[in-house]
């Protein structure tokens, strides 16, 4: 698993740093309002097979239930340790919701989707 | 880094991490295990975080180790600005990078869990935390919050198991605080994780007043002090007080100084109290304990010493007004920067927080005298046995400072007059005690020493009074198996004028009686000589005369013969006494 760079992360435009998976609409889910755009990081620890996975786990969420909607960087504490601490970040993987409000976080490799949405507070707006 | 040659100097011994904690280290005889984690352990509020900080700032400040605080209660500001009431500076500390701190916080209310995970987050923040600044110990107060922050203990323990083995790894000495559980160590069993060195600190209410202990319970490979030690949080730190701490290795001063009474002078010995020593004065209400301490601190100051007054029962003003009734106007003392009052009541605080209140005021005021005045009302904070090591621990702090300490203690009524309420008579060099004499319906103050070492004291009971002047001793009058004091001694003390008056009148009578006598005999014997002298005069005149009777009688014969023409010419008066008989013959 190649490490990400999240500084650049933020804007779209460079997909490369940051994992900025294009929208796709689909009809099962209702599609989220643009300003309800999710903003979440995923830091995991170096290589590990626990951190491949969380990331895998992640995008197959973002992918199923946040599509066109989400933007998710992935950090590498081994490669930004100054973050970890700023950021709060105790377990890995550990995925933040920056956006939108309340700030919201899920420790754990994400095998478990519906607690993750439960804990990301997702849920409800996705039942709307 | 050195620590392949400090893993050789383990092999034969334990090599320790000084804590810079006073008396710690001389209880574990040098501190905590170094490059191996110490779990300290204690309820809320027992000073656990004061541990980890102090522990940290001495190393940073005082060992050349600089530290990191992951803290998980506190942010950064609110630890620096707790810690900063025992005088430690974090702020400056983490600017000179002597010291990292690490605010860990987790929210359970925010944080979900959802599958496997591990702190590998917080051993890189701790790893990154370390190498910033090369640091030799970490703190990690109190890393059980954790338990609270994650639901998935199984994961936890065995990560928290990964921590401790990272951080020998690492080769930091390691401070882990916890939270007391029930019924054992830790709430969540850290000692399962932690098992080289275990502190277990306290803190214990005894009727209303708290006192923090701490106790060694285990440290493995290495000796250490066994007991319950009293501990303080001071605004230096904390400070635990083993009794042992002081040792017994003071120096005595030959140097005397004065009572501040002349008559007690001259009853130790003639010089008063040795510098330097120990002074309990013992007495029933009323007696002049206080007294007794006012003449002293007012010698001092007179000598231009420093003196600290303790006060447990009355406000210094109080106290002044009270020695002005006696005649000692300590207020210039006061004024002069002299004395130094401290006045609290035993109870405002533990017995800890007063120990720690006299250590700190004596050493900023550096005192040569210093009276606690009455250590006796301290039992009302502590029991017998706490108040005997805390003055154990306060007179060994004294001596070693060539302080002269002066205690009253107060005897209850229905007591054994010769020992004190605190058991502490031992402890003193010099005991005098006072003692009320009831007798001829009035009260008496009696003053006697009971010890002191090392002098030749008088073993006299004296009369103690308070007078407008000071104190006065005075000596009882002892006769007739009874003591006289007051009045009675008076009344006895005029009865004996009265006898002797009458005996020196009795004396000069009988004198001048045999004085005249002699003049009479002296008289008699002048008379005497001069009969003798007549009669010897009329002895003699009756030899004159019978002298010149003979002659007159001889020549009167020799006439006679003459005339009656006697042959013989001119016959010797043999011849003539012969021819007399011849001539009775013839006749």
């Amino acid at each position: 698993m190649v490490t990400r760079k999240p500084a650049a992360a933020k804007t779209a435009a460079k997909p490369a740093a940051g994992k900025r998976i294009p929208a796709k609409s689909t009809a099962a889910k209702p599609a989220r309002k643009q300003k309800e755009k999710c903003l979440l990081r995923l830091y995991v620890a170096g290589t590990t097979p626990q951190s491949t996975r969380a990331i895998l786990n992640m995008q197959k969420i973002c992918e199923e239930y946040l599509e066109g909607a989400y933007q998710l960087e992935v950090i590498d504490i081994y490669q930004r340790p100054q973050l970890a601490k700023d950021e709060q970040i105790i377990a890995v993987p550990t995925l933040v919701k920056k956006l939108p409000l309340p700030l919201r976080r899920v420790i754990g490799d994400f095998s478990d989707s519906e607690r993750v949405l439960i804990g990301l507070d997702l849920r409800s707006g996705l039942n709307k | 880094m050195g620590r392949k040659a400090s893993i050789k100097q383990t092999e034969k011994k334990l090599s320790k991490a000084p804590t810079g904690i006073r008396g710690l280290d001389e209880l574990t005889f040098g501190g905590l295990p170094r490059g191996q984690a110490t779990l300290i352990c204690g309820s809320a509020g027992s000073g656990k975080t004061l541990f980890g900080a102090e522990f940290l700032t001495r190393g940073a400040t005082e060992f050349g180790e600089p530290g990191v605080l992951i803290t998980f209660e506190e942010s950064e500001q609110e630890m620096a600005r707790n810690v900063a009431s025992l005088g430690f500076d974090f702020d400056e500390l983490v600017a000179r990078k002597l010291l990292v701190i690490d605010f860990v916080h987790i929210d359970r209310n925010t944080t979900y869990e959802s599958g496997e995970w591990s702190l590998e987050g917080l051993f890189v923040r701790m790893g990154l935390a370390i190498d910033s600044i090369g640091a030799k110990r970490v703190v990690l107060d109190t890393i059980e919050s954790l338990f609270a922050g994650l639901r998935d203990t199984s994961v936890l323990r065995a990560e928290l198991h990964r921590l401790f083995s990272w951080l020998k790894a690492k080769g930091v000495t390691a401070v882990i605080t916890a939270e007391r559980g029930e019924g054992r160590m830790t709430r969540h069993g850290l000692e399962e994780y932690v098992s080289d060195c275990v502190i277990m600190l306290d803190h214990r209410v005894h009727d209303q007043v708290a006192t923090r202990r701490m106790r060694i319970v285990k440290y493995r490979g290495s000796r250490h002090g066994a007991d319950e030690y009293p501990f303080l949080v001071g605004d230096r730190g904390l400070s635990v007080l083993p009794i042992t701490s002081m040792g017994l290795t003071h120096i005595a001063s030959n140097e005397r100084i004065s009572t501040g009474v002349a008559r007690m002078d001259s009853m130790l010995g003639g010089q008063g109290y040795y510098l330097g020593s120990s002074v309990l004065v013992s007495g029933t209400a009323g007696t002049g304990k206080t007294s007794l301490a006012a003449h002293l601190v007012d010698a001092a100051c007179r000598r231009g010493e420093r003196c600290l007054y303790f006060l447990f029962e009355e406000s210094p003003s109080q106290y002044m007004r009270n020695m002005r009734s006696i005649g000692l106007d300590l207020e210039p003392w006061v004024k002069k920067g002299l004395l130094k009052f401290h006045a609290a009541r035993p109870n405002l605080y533990g017995l800890e927080a007063h120990l720690m209140t006299m250590h700190q005021l004596t050493e900023q005021f550096a005192p040569q005298v210093v009276v606690m005045d009455p250590v006796s009302n301290l039992i009302t904070v502590g029991t017998v046995n706490e108040v005997k090591s805390l003055l154990v621990r306060l007179i060994d702090f004294f001596k070693m400072r060539q302080i002269t300490a002066f205690f009253t203690s107060l005897n209850s009524g229905n007591q054994i007059e010769e020992s004190t309420d605190i058991g502490i008579s031992s402890l003193m060099d010099t005991w005098l005690m006072l003692r009320d004499h009831e007798n001829n319906g009035e009260r008496n103050r009696l003053m006697y020493v009971l010890k002191s070492r090392g002098m030749a004291h008088s073993n006299q009971v004296r009369e103690f009074r308070l007078t407008g002047n000071g104190i006065e001793l005075i000596d009882v009058y002892i006769g007739q198996g009874n003591v006289f004091t007051g009045t009675a001694r008076l009344a006895q003390e005029m009865r004996e004028k009265a006898e002797s008056q009458e005996r020196q009148i009795e004396f000069a009578r009988r004198k001048h009686e045999q004085l005249l006598k002699g003049q009479a005999l002296r008289a008699q014997i002048a008379a005497l000589q001069l009969e003798l002298d007549a009669a010897e005069d009329n002895c003699d005149r009756l030899d004159a005369s019978e002298g010149d009777w003979m002659r007159t009688q001889t020549e009167a014969r020799s006439e006679m013969g003459r005339v009656r023409q006697t042959d013989a010419n001119s016959p010797s008066p043999q011849q003539r006494k012969k021819a007399g008989v011849v001539q009775k013959k013839k006749g």
